[in-house]
């Protein structure tokens, strides 16, 4: 079967898209999935560092495009898992260095060996975000339960829908179930109810997500970590599982509803 | 190089150029469009362009790829001005204007009540989200939500069956006796004619209303109340 190409991007910085692409990528390659995920933030790159694969680039993703070496030189495959693959940005070039057409032929050579391509869009709505999605078959938007997040998330939805590349899904990221609780945050349904969009993941804010990511080790690895866990769920889903939220720890009615929102197209 | 050049018409505006085309094939007309700049680069350099399509009807790919051929040469697409309304909401979508300024100002000109019934109306089945512009010479109605960050422009009335969570101008060429209603009423800001606010509390369970200037020229809202 040939590969789903999912991108990943929000808007607005920070709100944890390298971090969920590691995750993921991590939790699909754990289960037995080959994954190859790319960086498509140029000039700025992390991935690799969340990773932990900093030290093994020798070539980027822009010395395949400009034919300094074969594909395959540039994929790096993971300390752990023998089916994670990682196509890291250049750090000294800038968004210019691709473009969408290149980006498009690069997957194409991905599509028949994988079974899933992640790329990481770059913060902003600009060149790299429109090369990001560019060849994408599906498109997760992440966001975090604020007023700016959400703002941003709902102009990409915008331009991704004025672009044609059908309906975003949605992951949460960061939610605080007691801020929630004493309404200092937006729930997981005020989101949901602006935005309109498929929910396919809540994950819990969870301080081990920045341990791992100091450390090269993405919290999908860890069994105890909640925010793992919320990951490791996006990946079943992404496999077409049906896999309940996850329960944490506000009231239930809220989660029922949250399901009952999730459900709807 | 005569033939390619019959087709389109170039035209200086005050803020840029205006580039017409008419209704012979899209596919010609754009080739002939991008011939033209790749022939004199440095007369389209930097240039701010609006095309008028006539009445073309063009999909959201047709006009991401003129606009990103442009874009690689330097050159800023901001308008699309055409006949056809599916390619002015195709234009719309991706944040293009759809009407240029007219080189001379509009006269002032008076409204009455009756003059809003004999408008055209734009409906949109859709959210409208943060960074949409919806700008309509006549009345809006939105079957969906508004989103903050979104903006409605229009020279009639405004209806949203939904929540109003943006912007909206209705009234826009001074018609103070356009009004607005939506099922929740919770705008970023409201404006009508020349008139603004952005009053209006939130509500723990909304209720229709509806927005207008009232006789002491005060724009407000009033619960809607079945009679």
């Amino acid at each position: 079967m040939p590969a789903q190409v999912i991108t990943i991007t929000s808007g607005k910085g920070g709100v944890g898209k390298t971090t969920a692409v590691a995750n993921l990528a991590v939790a699909l390659a754990a289960d037995g999935s080959k994954v190859v995920c790319i960086d498509g933030d140029i000039g700025l790159r992390n991935l690799d560092v969340i990773l932990g694969l900093e030290n093994r680039i020798v070539y980027d993703i822009v010395d395949v495009i400009e034919g300094r070496c074969r594909l395959k030189q540039a994929m790096i495959r993971d300390k752990k898992l023998p089916e994670l693959y990682l196509i890291p940005a250049a750090q000294t070039r800038d968004k210019n260095a691709v473009s969408s057409s290149d980006m498009i032929r690069l997957i194409k050579d991905l599509r028949s060996d994988f079974d899933f391509v992640l790329i990481d869009s770059p913060a902003g709505i600009e060149r790299g975000f429109k090369n990001a999605i560019a060849a994408a078959d599906r498109v997760f938007v992440i966001t975090n339960p604020e007023v700016s997040a959400v703002r941003d998330a709902d102009r990409v939805i915008g331009i991704l829908e004025a672009e044609e590349k059908g309906p975003a899904s949605l992951i949460i990221n960061r939610l605080n179930p007691l801020l929630v609780k004493n309404h200092d945050m937006l729930s997981a349904e005020d989101v949901l109810d602006l935005l309109a969009v498929e929910l396919i993941g809540i994950v819990p804010e969870d301080e081990t997500v920045i341990i791992g990511s100091n450390r090269g080790a993405p919290v999908a690895y860890d069994p105890k970590s909640k925010a793992g866990q919320a990951f490791r769920n996006i990946a079943k889903r992404m496999k077409g599982e049906t896999v309940p939220f996850l329960d944490l720890g506000a009231q239930s009615t809220l989660w029922g509803r949250i399901q009952r929102l999730a459900g709807r197209k | 190089m005569d033939e390619t050049r019959s087709l389109l018409q170039i035209k200086g505006l005050r803020d840029g150029l205006l580039i017409s085309m008419d209704d012979a094939s899209w596919e010609d007309q754009r080739a002939a469009l991008i011939a033209q700049v790749d022939e004199r680069p440095a007369f389209f350099q930097g240039a701010r362009l609006a095309l008028d399509v006539a009445s073309q009807v063009l999909h959201v790919n047709e006009l991401v790829e003129v606009r990103d051929q442009l874009s690689e040469r330097g050159i800023f697409l901001w308008a699309v001005v055409s006949e056809s309304p599916t390619t002015e909401k195709t234009a719309q979508l991706l944040g293009l204007a759809t009407r240029i300024s007219k080189q001379r100002p509009e006269e002032a000109r008076q409204y009455s009540v009756g003059d809003l019934g004999e408008e055209t109306s734009l409906f949109l089945n859709r959210t409208i989200r943060s960074g949409t512009r919806i700008e309509f010479a006549g009345h809006v109605v939105v079957l969906g939500d508004v989103n903050p960050g979104a903006e409605i422009i229009a020279e009639g009335n405004v209806i949203i069956w939904g929540r109003l969570r943006g912007m909206v101008h209705a009234g826009s060429k001074g018609n103070h006796h356009a009004m607005i209603c939506a099922l929740d009423l919770s705008p970023t800001q409201l404006r009508i004619a020349d008139k603004a606010s952005a009053v209006l509390k939130p509500q723990e369970s909304p209720q229709p209303e509806m927005a207008r200037i009232n006789e002491d020229g005060t724009l407000q809202a009033e619960y809607w109340t079945p009679r």
